[in-house]
């Protein structure tokens, strides 16, 4: 440790976004009275992120170059029998890296909002949200602690309720915030049972305390079973990480959050908050070394959200759903790489990601502002002209999401792919072919909709409900005549595009070297070689990033995405009769898909009906009868009847009571007197 | 014949069963009620006279004069009451006295 990091410093990261939001949320909404205006909310909030920004790249270069670390508790809020509760930042490699990208991303999506939101009675209001989330998400990924973990954890949680939710008149929305929040209940149920048990048998809340006694967990198991207590704990840890991160079969609330504005979909479902999850398996990694149970349910739950998401992906016809169901099959390549233990290729993906699918959703985004609201692609066509510059970044954007070489997601899906290649676990080689299957996909689906979007024929005036229906994202645009052609955004929504677009090109040549097989993340991930030799195996294979991606020409991903690009090229612009016509050779699997495997509808008439059903009988059984019927008003009858009885003793006669006193005087005496004979 | 200790304490039990049956069968008078309860506390000296008599202990006696007292003031209460039931209900019949029963 060649440097410290100061601690107001590193408080300033995560305030100074929560300043702004407060600001904002209280003085800009009616909730203050509206005492700030649109201009001032929007300068708060942006100088907050802003400041974050420079706070936390600066953390990074200290902690990159310099080897800084900072490990501190900063105050102790309880002490509960011997298990502290407390609020501290732990700042590695793995740490630095996630507080830039949020930050980063944070940032630009505060300056695409301006665009964006411009024309919505909420402007203060959205502000105020986003820089909430900034500064949860930064005490999530700076904790040092799994309270504060999970105190983020749950605020991220809240706060994309709230946006999914943030046009409360819409009641696709409420439903679908709803759904949000009760798919990530189960999600979290499962989490704080597995930080319980870490607090019970660990006896510490505190990240290095618990992973310093994990070899000892190591060799408990689960009372009452033989189960390793480790893969219990692991395995509830990871249904945290699917509620949040968005894992199959806890997947369902992840396209229905698309209802909310496009620029949270860009920051809280695709960027940051769904990554969380990622991210605390890739923190919690000495704990999940030790369960080769645990990673392999991983690759399992990973392998298919990556594989058959990507299939949904492909029938979508909303513009942002496409998107969606790519960051989901792009979670679950995250998920497996931190199945087969190569931790730092999930994070080093969900550093690309970030940056790529942030500028594809702000991309989505800009053109649905050019299209006056309209989010349907069948009606869209020929944009390049008139959106250039949106055109150039999202294909950049899309080029950098099927992993076209020397752009930054060909390193991080590549080194994932040859990770479950070198992975000995038994579920390595299916997670192998979900993940080299869904390069195809990817390609297909993202190539799909950059031609339906940009090139091909002009299809604005097809659109049967452009004069009525056109309200999807809650706009009043009814001035917009939907016959004029589609304009360029303004310079707040494009300069953030061409900032994310540089990093999603050049981030992973320039980093994969130091983050992968470098010291970077040497004592925030931990990897047990001997056990899981995918990393080695990675490590032996690299010689610099450019003969990477000379190799990766010559390897089936990249010939994979070629034919899915070309796929797409030829069925949506050479033959557009084509989709049609397979669709109606195939339409059992297009019903499939189309309902999405029919698992709303499970959890529609079977998991929330059952529950239902459920608590109907315990409230009828159980309360109703037993608790109700039996013991509240049983034990008043039984009372009221005893006294009827004891009533009638009493007469209010004196010489009764006398009597009976010397009634009770004799019969024991005469007990006593027999007694003692 | 001569006197014995029996022959004491069967005195007593006589008075202390008459005292008993006469709180019992009144049904009239609470002044009787009072000197059943009187006749039963004599009952009860007869037993401490003749037991420190026939056992040669004068602290019997000594007590019996406590007794009295304590008998003489009890019963000036006892009537200081029930003049003023008197007064409150216009009656000292002891079966309408049952504001006792809930």
């Amino acid at each position: 440790m060649s440097q410290t990091l100061s601690a107001s410093t590193l408080l300033a990261v995560p305030l100074a976004p929560l300043a702004g939001s407060i600001l904002a949320g209280v003085w800009g909404t009616s909730f203050g009275g509206n005492r700030i205006g649109r201009r001032l909310s929007h300068s708060f909030t942006i100088l907050g992120v802003l400041i974050a920004f420079v706070l936390s790249a600066m953390t990074l270069k200290s902690v990159a170059l310099d080897g800084a670390r900072f490990n501190e508790t900063l105050y102790t809020w309880m002490v509960v029998g011997g298990l502290k509760m407390e609020i501290g930042f732990l700042v590695d490699g793995l740490t630095a890296m996630m507080m830039c990208v949020v930050t980063f991303v944070s940032l630009m999506v505060h300056i695409y909002t301006i665009g964006y939101m411009e024309e919505d009675d909420g402007y203060n209001r959205f502000f105020s949200y986003i820089s909430l989330f900034t500064f949860s998400m930064l005490m999530l990924v700076m904790s040092n602690n799994m309270l504060q973990l999970f105190f983020g954890w749950e605020a991220v949680g809240l706060v994309s309720y709230l946006l999914i939710g943030f046009w409360f008149n819409k009641p696709s929305a409420i439903f679908a915030n709803m759904k949000a929040f009760l798919v990530n209940r189960v999600g979290d149920f499962g989490f704080i049972l597995g930080i319980g048990l870490i607090a019970a048998y660990a006896g510490t809340l505190n990240y290095t305390e618990a992973f310093a006694k994990a070899g000892e967990l190591g060799k408990l198991t689960f009372p009452g079973t033989d189960w390793m207590l480790v893969t219990v704990i692991c395995i509830c840890l990871f249904i945290g990480a699917m509620g949040k991160s968005a894992q199959f079969p806890l997947h369902v609330w992840l396209p229905d959050s698309m209802e909310g504005p496009t620029p949270i979909s860009a920051l809280i479902h695709a960027a940051t908050m769904v990554t969380a999850g990622i991210f605390m398996v890739a923190r919690m990694s000495p704990l999940f070394e030790l369960s080769d149970t645990a990673l392999n349910f991983i690759l399992v739950v990973g392998s298919i959200t990556a594989l058959f998401m990507g299939f949904l992906g492909i029938i979508q016809n909303d513009i942002k759903r496409v998107v969606a169901y790519s960051t989901l099959s792009q979670l679950g390549y995250m998920t497996v790489a931190l199945g087969a233990s190569a931790y730092s290729v999930a994070v080093f993906h969900l550093m690309t990601h970030a940056f790529f699918k942030a500028l594809l959703f702000l991309g989505a985004g800009s053109v649905i502002m050019g299209m006056h609201h309209n989010q349907d692609i069948r009606w869209m066509g020929g944009v390049r002209k008139y959106m250039p510059i949106t055109w150039i970044t999202s294909l950049l954007g899309s080029l950098a999401l099927i992993g076209t070489p020397l752009f930054s997601g060909f390193y991080s899906k590549d080194e994932i792919i040859v990770a479950m290649h070198a992975s000995t676990l038994p579920a390595a080689g299916f997670a192998y072919f979900a993940v080299l299957a869904g390069v195809f996909v990817t390609a297909f689906y993202s190539f799909r909709m950059y031609f339906l979007v940009f090139h091909g024929e002009e299809r604005y005036d097809q659109n049967p409900d452009a004069h009525h229906g056109s309200h999807d994202d809650g706009h009043h645009d009814g001035h917009h005549d939907s016959h004029h052609g589609p304009h360029e955004s303004p310079w707040v929504v494009t300069v953030p595009l061409i900032l994310l677009a540089i990093p999603s090109v050049v981030i992973g040549y320039m980093t994969i070297q130091p983050m992968l097989f470098g010291e970077f993340f040497k004592d925030a991930i931990v990897v047990d070689g001997n056990l899981h030799k995918a990393m080695e195996v990675l490590r032996a294979e690299f010689h610099g990033p450019l003969q990477l991606a000379a190799h990766g020409l010559t390897a089936a991903p990249f010939w994979l995405a070629i034919a899915g690009v070309g796929l797409a090229y030829y069925m949506y612009l050479v033959n557009p009769a084509l989709p049609a016509a397979i669709q109606k050779r195939i339409q059992p699997v297009y019903t499939l898909l189309e309902n999405k495997y029919y698992l709303d509808w499970i959890n529609e008439n079977i998991l929330a009906r059952g529950a239902r059903a459920i608590g109907t009988g315990l409230w009828k059984g159980g309360d109703a009868a037993v608790i109700d019927g039996l013991l509240v008003n049983g034990s008043w009858k039984v009372v009221g009847w005893v006294s009827g009885a004891v009533r009638w003793l009493q007469t209010g006669y004196l010489y009764h009571y006398a009597f009976a006193m010397i009634l009770g005087v004799f019969v024991f005496m005469t007990y006593f007197v027999w007694l003692n004979k | 014949m001569t006197l014995t200790l029996g022959h004491f304490l069967s005195l007593g039990a006589i008075l202390f069963a008459l005292s008993i049956i006469g709180i019992f069968l009144n049904r009239k008078n609470l002044i009787v009620l009072l000197m059943a309860i009187e006749l039963m506390l004599l009952a009860v000296n007869m037993n401490f006279v003749a037991f420190s008599h026939f056992l040669g202990d004068i602290h019997g006696q000594v007590f019996v004069f406590f007794i009295l007292t304590v008998a003489a003031a009890e019963s000036a209460i006892g009537l200081a009451i029930l003049v003023l039931l008197f007064r409150n209900r216009s009656s000292i019949n002891v079966d309408e006295l049952n504001t006792l029963k809930g």
